[in-house]
């Protein structure tokens, strides 16, 4: 358990701190703490994990679609546009 | 990112596009434009302006694709074109959403602090007791899964614009940071925090769906005190 200290990363720090890790994006000192804090906290552990099932999710959206008429107006525009 | 790996690269389609083939236009077209529109909304205040948004940005792609340098990837410079265009727009229907400084609220924290035990208790800082994050169960049946990603389409259409294009970029389209940065013109630092800000908005909406209060006192082995 580190001592305390203000770079010392509890819980509250934790949870701010996933996207910065997730991107690689840490200080090393700061993310030794980060991984030396995941390693003995289930609690911590668990939000990281959802955090990243939340992202996996939103990677599966299905995309939105344009509108048949917009797509049809398009596809003519590119055919006239090529024929001038 | 759906349908990414279908399509030729970039040069092949280059070519194909300035060639006027028209299956190549069909085909970038109904793979790059569902993503389009999810990031068009996040600049302009209707649907329909967003659909517009995107008809302009195809529109300038067919008559500007003999421009076409090959300096960034031929989906960049489509979506560089779709962000100046939204963002036009967007002024105009006075829904600015600049991106140059963070609002205070987008630098708060995002999980509430009473979730963890206040300063000077013993453990400070820790979840505090029964706050910490409970089990998920989310279910793998497909059928099911569509019902999950239902839930998080209607959290990502409820977050706030900066977050939501943010997010689209990087979670939905699967855009790198550096990509996400040059597109919106923000900083590394800021891109973060708005993308951990939208995580964390999703997180808690599944989290509500996937948490059973019955596991509320599951945890209790498992403080994550030591
Ligand atoms: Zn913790």
């Amino acid at each position: 358990m580190p001592t305390q200290g203000e770079a010392n990363v509890d819980c509250v720090d934790f949870v701010e701190l996933v996207t910065d890790f997730l991107d690689g994006a840490m200080p090393q000192e700061q993310e030794r703490r980060f991984v030396e804090h995941l390693a003995e906290c289930s609690g911590c552990e668990r939000y990281l994990d959802q955090y990243r099932q939340t992202i996996a999710t939103t990677g599966e959206l299905t995309p939105d679609h344009i509108s048949d008429d917009a797509r049809q107006h398009l596809l003519a525009a590119f055919k006239g546009w090529q024929r001038q | 990112m759906a349908g990414a790996h279908e399509l030729p690269p970039d040069e092949v389609l280059v070519q194909r596009l300035r060639s006027g083939d028209e299956e190549a236009f069909a085909l970038v077209l109904d793979t790059w434009s569902g993503g389009m529109l999810r990031l068009a909304s996040s600049f302009v205040s209707t649907k329909a302006s967003a659909e517009e948004a995107v008809q302009d940005t195809w529109l300038a792609v067919i008559k500007g694709i003999g421009d076409f340098e090959g300096r960034s990837s031929l989906k960049t410079w489509v979506y560089r074109i779709l962000v100046r265009t939204a963002k036009t727009r967007g002024t105009k229907e006075s829904r600015t959403v600049p991106f140059t400084s963070l609002l205070p609220e987008e630098a708060e924290a995002t999980v509430d602090a009473s979730r963890f035990r206040s300063p000077g208790e013993r453990y400070a800082g820790h979840w505090a007791v029964g706050q910490e994050p409970r089990p998920w169960h989310l279910p793998e049946d497909h059928v099911l899964r569509g019902e999950v990603r239902e839930l998080i389409a209607e959290a990502l259409d409820d977050l706030p614009p900066r977050l939501r294009a943010v997010l689209t970029l990087r979670d939905v389209e699967g855009y790198g940071s550096q990509e996400v940065c040059s597109l919106l013109e923000i900083s590394p630092g800021n891109q973060r925090v708005l993308l951990h800000r939208a995580r964390a908005m999703l997180r808690s909406r599944l989290d509500a769906y996937a948490s059973s209060p019955d596991d509320a006192h599951a945890g209790g082995g498992e403080r994550g005190l030591r």
